[in-house]
Formats: C-alpha cells, structure tokens, sequence
C-alpha cells in the first residue's frame, strides 16, 4: 500500500535578489513520520520552513502541505498544520489556561471542546497545580512540551517544530521527545529541525540542507553507513567538508 | 586616556551616520518643522476675505474701505445692502467679516469727533475671527492718526495699543523659538536615551561593563556626539529662520549660543536619566515622547499661552526646562535683552541641568542590578 | 589559581539561580560549565565579571576579588555575553578596533594572539556585523574579547545555535588559546562538548552535581548501562519503563539507554520479555556512559 504523501515539495526555489537562499528542492515526508530536517546556520532551512508553512511565497516550484499548495492555498495549509518555535511559543503573560483557551480559539474550536482539551493536556502533562500561574513563570521545559501540545490542540495532520528543545535540560529533552514518538503513533506527521546531533537520531527520515540545496536524505541508519561514520555528527561535518 | 574617548565618540559617529531613522530625526527633521510651522501652521491673515455694508457711503468711508482693501490682509469681495444680507453672506462661506459703516459717518467723525465701525467675524474659527478684527482695528486706529496730524484736535484721550518686537504679529516669530527647543529636546534626551538603552539591549552594555571604561566616560562619550550635533542643528535653524522668514536675532549671538549649550545639556541629562530607567529603546522611546515632547509643546508655552492655562499646569509648566527656554530664546532674539534680564532664567536651567545630572550618575550603575 | 569561588550563592526574589557554588580553576585550565537554560550558568558568569553581587560567598578571578577589586579584574578578563555582543552596523574591523581602544590598546599590538581566528573572518573585515554568518560571528566576537589580552576568558553558551562545524572549529581556536595559557571558562547546554574540555562542572538548578574530569566523570558513574534497540521506538520507551527495576530510560541517539536499579539485573531476562512483546530485530548489549547519561542520572536523583 502506498502511503499518504503529507508534504510533496517539487522544486521548490526562493531567491532574495541574486542570492538564492532555496535551490530546487525536492522531496516528499510520509504520514506518521518523523521527519528531521538539518542544516548549518543560513543554509536555508529557516527559509524552506517558512515557504512549507504558507507564510513566505516561493520563487519557482511548488509544494503542497496537507494536500494544500502552499502558494495558492496558503490560509487553507495554516489552518490545517500545527507550528511551535522556540522563539515564540506561548504568551508569557497569560495563564496556561488562557493560553490554551486563546489558541484553541483562533483554530475555531468550539468552547466545549476547548474545555475538554484543556482537562486532558493538564492532566496529561500533570500541570494541575501550575494550570493558573502565568506561563512565564513556569521552567523552559514544560513551556516547550506545553506548547507543543498546544499546537496539536487543533488536531492537524502534520506539525512543524523550529528547534523545540534548544537550551532544555536533557532530561526533559528526551521527555519532550516521547511526546513527539506518541504523536507520530497517533499517526499525526512530525516536521522538526534541530542543532542537536543525536536528535538526528530520532527521526525516521532526515534531510541535510548545505547552501540551499539537499544534499542527503535517507534514514540515520543509511546515511550512516554511506557516509561511513557512526554518528550523525559525523555525516554532518563530513557534508559540510565536502561542499567546502 | 584621549585615545579611548576619541574612539568611543568615533564608534558613535558611525551609529549616526549609518542609521537611516536618526539622520532623518537629525537632519530632516528641524527643516520640515521649522518650514510647516513657518508656513502652513499659521495664524497670520492673508487676503481674506471680507464684505462691506457702507450706510453712509461718504468721502471719508471710501478712503477708509480703499485702504483696507489696499492691505494684503483684505480683499474686498462684496458689499452688502442691508443687514438682513449679513447671515447670508456668511453663510456662503466665502466672506470671513463684514465690516459696517454707520450712518453720516464723515459727519459724526467731523462733529462729535467719532464715528462707529462695526466688525462682525464668523467666529466658527475664533482665532482668525479674533486676529481679522484685531487687524482691522490696527488699519483704523492708523487712520485715525493720520486724520489726528491733519486737524488739530488737543487733548484727545484715546487708547492706543501698539505691538512690539513682532508689530506684524508674525507667527513664524513665536514658532522658530519654540521649534528650536523642541528640536533639541528632541535630538539630545530622545536619541542619548535611545542609543544608551540599544547598548543594553544588544547586550553591548555588559562588554562596555567589563572593561577598564569608567562610567562616566560611557555617558560623555555617549553624549558628546550629540552636543555636537544638537548645535549644528541650532545653527540650521536660526539660518532657516532668518534667510526664510526673516526671524532676526536681535540679541547678543553669544549669549545665544552659551543659553543654547546650557539647554542641550539639560536636555542631554535629561536623556541620561531616562536611560537608567529604561531597559530598552522601545520604553526610551515612550518615556521620552510622553514624558519630554508633550509637555514641551504643550505646556512650555510654545503653542498655548501659559498665561491662559489653569493654575495648576501653569504652576507645573514650571518645572518643563524649554519654558525657561522658550522666554530665554524670546529674549534673546526678539527683544535683544542681554544676560541682566535673563539671568534667572538662566540659574532655573543651570539648576535643572545640576539636579538630572546629579540623580543620573546616582542612578547610573555600574553593574547590572 | 585562576578563579576561585567560594560558597556563592544568589537568589532573584523567589528563584535560586546558585546554590552555595563552588570551584577553583587553575591557570591555564580549558573549563567547561555544563548545564541547561536556567541551571545559573549566566549568573555565575556575572558575578565572576563583577556585574552581579553574590548574596552570600565570596569570588576571586586573576587573584582579585570580585567585589573589592572589580576594576582590576575589568582590566584583566576578556568576556563574551550569551548573545553576540557586537555592534551590528560597525564593520568587522571597525567593531575590533573600537574594543582595542577602549582596551587602550591596538590591533597591531596583539595581532599574535588573535591571529589565528582573525584571520578566518579578515576577507570579511569591511563587512558589516550584523551582516555576518552565525559562525562568523562568534569568530569575531571572540577576537574582540581577546584583543587585550586577557589572562581569564569568560565565554558563555559561544555555540548556542551555532550550526556542528562552526561549533567544532570553535573548540579547536579555543584548545589553541589554552596552549598560550589563558584561562578559559566556557558554558555550554551541549552534553557532547563537554568531552573537549579539561575539567567540567555539571550544574542544574544553581547547584553543582559534580565537578572533574569528562573521563573521570564518566569512569566513576557506578551504573552499568545498556543500549537496547528494536524496531519500534515509541513503544520500546514504554515497555522498557514498565519493565520490573526499570531506573533510568532514555532516548540516545539510535538506541535506548536503559539503566535497572536491581543488583541482580540480567540483560538476558530483559531480552526474553521484549521478545514476548513482540518487539523485532532487538539489540541489548552493554555501553559505556557519556556525560550526559551521567547528568541525568544525577540531575533525576537530585531533584527527588
């Protein structure tokens, strides 16, 4: 059986100018996968991402996200993706029930099912004592793992995380990950980007972007063995070596 | 010790120079305040128009009507027959006053040795209503001089008002004073603010921090650049002011230039101090716009008399450095005093200038809490 | 002795950002502090730059203390915040040049010592800051903080969001500056650099776990730990927390490292109950610790 396309990117360009920050890139991500996708600072993942989440237009090329073509469509592709970065997350200055409540509520749930929502993720994340106090108060890590679940209070297909985990404690990183591998079960399509090597690791399929253009995509395992390195770190810096 | 104040003042330059939004504030700026309140905000009068309703229509009020609409002030636009016209007149829209001549006018002036001109203003915008009949009585009371020299009539007891230093009522002579201290309120506490919290911001600060830089060298390098620049745009300004409209500077240029320095210090304390309240450019940028440019234009006297303003601002306008300012400027430009007359204008700022500066290097830390 | 901290700790209204910390660093000493966001590594890095006050301890850096004799130590230390702190509309030599002279010295002077990294971002000296790759900057940042040749040098998170290869080529410039005997602290939240560093602190939650080594550290971590892998993540995560003496299971890199708290563990018997889970293509063999297993293991034990 075929398995359903979630992200089809077909040649996808963005040019600034004469610099052209995305080259041609193709690739599709699957279902329920786990999908990394690397680079070094300004190769143009930041770039990619905006385009594949409907906020930035490309040049040349298309790409359809959640069966919406991200140029044409991009209200339908923001209503039916979830978005997390570590810059932004959650508003500081509101509660965490507040917070739900707001971003439930610019998805168009419905009050009830807000407020069936936001018993389950307080439960599940076991943040009943803290379910009142502002959110700015809380540590790093349960602002990271409460926003992610936030960004799947809608329920969307596939969700894009910019760097969820960056300065989090190991610990909670892992824990932040069991998250992810749950939701990736639940069959939910998960599109991350990361500077930790070992996160590489976790993905089901991973993507290295050197100087606008993908220069490898294959599972850890296989990019492994073909670059001939028994990390990612490895296939990483050897990449970037060979470009060089 | 020189060297490191040199390139410190250096590195502001290139701040300046390379950022787009402070040259427009520094440069641009003063030219389009000076050049909109000079001209388009004004409250002179120029060829309005007026009406005449002339019920006597005698020698003496065609010389009179001849000269108002001799002056560049009035055009005469039409006459009207009866009072009955006025409303209608007015109603148009076109005429901005109308002015009635009595009965035997020529007579009355010749036997009871007065005569009666009723002007009537559509006070809809009561500034001009106030400044048209003001004008017109000036062109009368110039008239009546003249009929005075001709026939000798002693011993007559009239009040006479005459404006002084600014005979025209020249708006422009009210506003160059006024523009020049909210530009330079503008220029030295709004953008030493600014620049002081962009370091911190940046975290720059901390470096600036942990180095041999004293303190005090961070602020006068910081501020320095702007003393330098707040008086080339002075100097923009009072030009502006006298090559386009004339503004003269009666007064000791000097003086003007020492009262000058003295503000821009004020001023740049001022800034300082926002500055170790603020933590970044945005709050510098409130602080600065609600606390310093409103009630310099609106409580300093510039816009708004401070004379006509309810006891209670009037006695907080005291404590806004540009009033004092303001009647320094005034004084010094228009009506050539020298420091004698100024001189508690001036301890007024140089005590303000004392008391921010003192409270700014309290204030200033020299570490991060 | 380099630095020195004694019994320091500092509190911001209800939060202990350090808790009774400390160290001594020796000259000439690359030493890495390692720890997540908000472990206090920011704080300790102020207050051993003299920005901060202690509320209770006392500090020596370059045999100054850190309240006393704050100007001395503001001579003598070269610092590098946690954002690159330049300024972005100043060209690469022009940002270099304004840190000499307020240093009160000139590029020329102490060329030898930043040669090296300079030398990597020279073609790009007329260039705008702000206009500069991540790594770039961080180059650039580091020659400012060494231009006066500091005896300590304090450099906080340099590679946070810095991409693998800057962040490699970055502790190669830095094992090069020890060699010429400056005394370096550096912070970093990535568990993997720690290896690069002569001896590390691991901090969490303002307290130090523990402070040595990275072989040591790793040597003297008591628990046996097992790499398990099958086919299925997710669901070995769950099985293998449910598992009787199940102690510590996380995710690490393609494998799962899974510690038992039974003395009587047996891999084989773990073996035979994923096998009854239906769990394919298992791998359970011993493996060596990392720093970061032991930070985990201390920082879950610590916090219960």
């Amino acid at each position: 059986m075929e398995k359903e396309k979630v992200v089809e990117v077909n040649e996808l360009t963005k040019k600034f100018g004469d610099f052209t920050a995305v080259d041609h890139i193709s690739f599709d991500v699957y279902k329920g996968e786990i999908f990394g996708f690397l680079g070094a600072n300004g190769a143009g993942k930041t770039t990619a991402m905006k385009m594949l989440i409907g906020i930035s237009n490309p040049t040349s090329g298309e790409a359809r996200v959640s069966h919406f073509d991200v140029h044409h469509q991009a209200e339908e592709v923001k209503k039916n993706i979830g978005y997390m970065s570590q810059k932004f997350s959650m508003y500081d200055d509101l509660t965490i029930r507040e917070n739900i409540k707001f971003f439930g509520g610019i998805y168009g749930l419905s009050r009830k099912h807000i407020k069936e929502k936001t018993a389950n993720l307080i439960e599940e994340l076991q943040l009943q004592e803290v379910a009142d106090s502002l959110v700015g108060s809380l540590p790093l890590g349960w602002k990271q793992k409460l926003a992610f679940m936030v960004s799947l209070l809608h329920e969307p297909r596939i969700v894009f995380l910019d760097e969820p985990t960056g300065g989090v404690d190991p610990i909670t990183r892992r824990q932040f990950w069991e998250l992810i591998y749950a939701e990736a079960n639940k069959g939910t399509t998960i599109f991350v980007t990361t500077h930790y090597m070992d996160e590489a690791e976790y993905c089901d399929r991973v993507s290295i972007m050197v100087e606008g253009k993908i220069e490898a995509l294959d599972t850890p395992k296989k990019l492994k063995q073909s670059f001939k390195t028994d990390s990612m770190n490895g296939v990483f810096l050897k990449l970037a070596r060979n470009v060089e | 010790m020189f060297k490191r104040f040199k390139g410190f003042v250096n590195k502001e330059f290139y701040h300046i120079f390379r950022d787009k939004r402070s040259m427009i504030i520094l440069f641009g700026m003063p030219i389009v305040q000076i050049l909109l309140f000079g001209f388009a905000i004004t409250n002179e009068i120029n060829n309005v128009e007026v009406a005449i309703l002339d019920k006597s229509a005698d020698s003496e009020t065609e010389v009179i009507i001849n000269k108002i609409n001799a002056s560049p002030y009035f055009n005469i636009e039409s006459e009207v027959q009866s009072e009955k016209e006025i409303g209608e007149v007015f109603r148009k829209g076109k005429v901005k006053a109308v002015l009635v001549f009595e009965k035997d006018f020529a007579n009355n002036l010749q036997v009871l040795n007065q005569a009666n001109v009723q002007v009537i203003t559509d006070a809809t915008d009561p500034n001009t209503a106030n400044t048209i009949s003001n004008y017109v009585q000036s062109i009368l009371q110039h008239h009546s001089e003249e009929i005075n020299l001709q026939n000798e009539v002693p011993y007559k007891v009239e009040v006479r008002s005459q404006m002084f230093y600014n005979p025209e009522l020249k708006s422009v002579f009210n506003f160059v004073p006024g523009v020049m201290t909210v530009i330079l309120m503008l220029v030295s506490a709004m953008m030493t603010s600014i620049s002081i919290t962009r370091e911190k911001e940046q975290g720059t600060m901390e470096i600036l921090l942990v180095s041999p830089l004293k303190p005090i060298q961070v602020v006068v390098g910081k501020v320095f650049p702007y003393i330098f620049l707040s008086v080339i745009n002075a100097v923009i300004i009072l030009l502006l002011g006298f090559v386009v409209f004339q503004v003269p500077v009666e007064g000791s240029l000097v003086l003007l230039a020492l009262e000058s320095v003295l503000f821009i210090i004020t001023a740049l304390s001022l800034g300082v101090l926002i500055s170790t309240i603020a933590a970044t450019q945005q709050a510098a940028l409130m602080i600065s716009l609600m606390g310093l440019m409103l009630p310099v234009i609106l409580l300093s006297g510039f816009i708004f008399p401070i004379s006509s303003m309810p006891v209670p601002l009037q006695v907080l306008s005291n404590i806004i450095p540009a009033k004092w300012f303001i009647i320094i400027l005034k004084g010094i430009m228009l009506k050539g005093v020298g420091i004698a007359f100024l001189w508690k204008e001036t301890l007024v700022l140089i005590a303000m200038a004392l008391v921010f500066i003192g409270i700014s290097v309290k204030k200033y830390k020299i570490r991060l809490e | 002795m380099s630095i020195s901290i004694k019994n320091i700790s500092k509190s911001y209204k209800k939060l202990k950002a350090l808790d009774d910390v400390s160290l001594e660093i020796e000259q000439g000493e690359l030493f890495g502090l390692i720890g997540p966001d908000g472990a206090g590594k920011t704080t300790l890095f102020r207050i051993l730059t003299t920005l901060l006050f202690a509320d209770e301890g006392t500090a020596s850096v370059a045999g100054y203390d850190v309240v006393k004799e704050y100007k001395s130590i503001r001579r003598s230390v070269g610092y590098m915040p946690g954002k690159f702190s330049l300024y972005q509309d100043l060209s690469v030599e022009e940002n270099l040049n304004f840190f000499a002279t307020i240093f009160g010295t000139t590029i020329e002077e102490n060329y030898d010592l930043i040669k090296d990294i300079y030398l990597q971002i020279e073609p790009f000296k007329d260039r705008r800051a702000g206009k500069l790759s991540g790594g770039m900057k961080q180059k650039l940042a580091l020659s400012c903080a060494l231009i006066h040749k500091p005896k300590v040098l304090f450099l906080d998170e340099p590679t946070t969001g810095v991409d693998p290869v800057s962040r490699k080529e970055f502790w190669e410039m830095l094992k090069r500056l020890r060699e010429k005997g400056i005394s370096i602290l550096v912070s970093t939240p990535y568990m993997d650099e720690a290896a690069l560093c002569d001896r590390i602190a691991l901090i969490q939650g303002g307290k130090i776990l523990r402070v040595d080594t990275p072989e040591n550290i790793i040597e003297k971590h008591p628990k046996q730990i097992y790499n398990v892998r099958s086919r299925e993540t997710y669901r070995l995560i769950q099985d293998l927390k449910d598992y009787p003496g199940s102690e510590n299971v996380f995710a690490f890199g393609e494998f799962i490292h899974f510690t038992s708290s039974e003395e009587t563990f047996e891999p084989q018997e773990l073996q035979e109950y994923l096998l009854e889970k239906k769990h394919e293509e298992l791998e359970i063999y011993p493996a060596n610790a990392s720093v970061e297993d032991v930070f985990m293991d201390l920082a879950s034990s610590s916090e219960t």
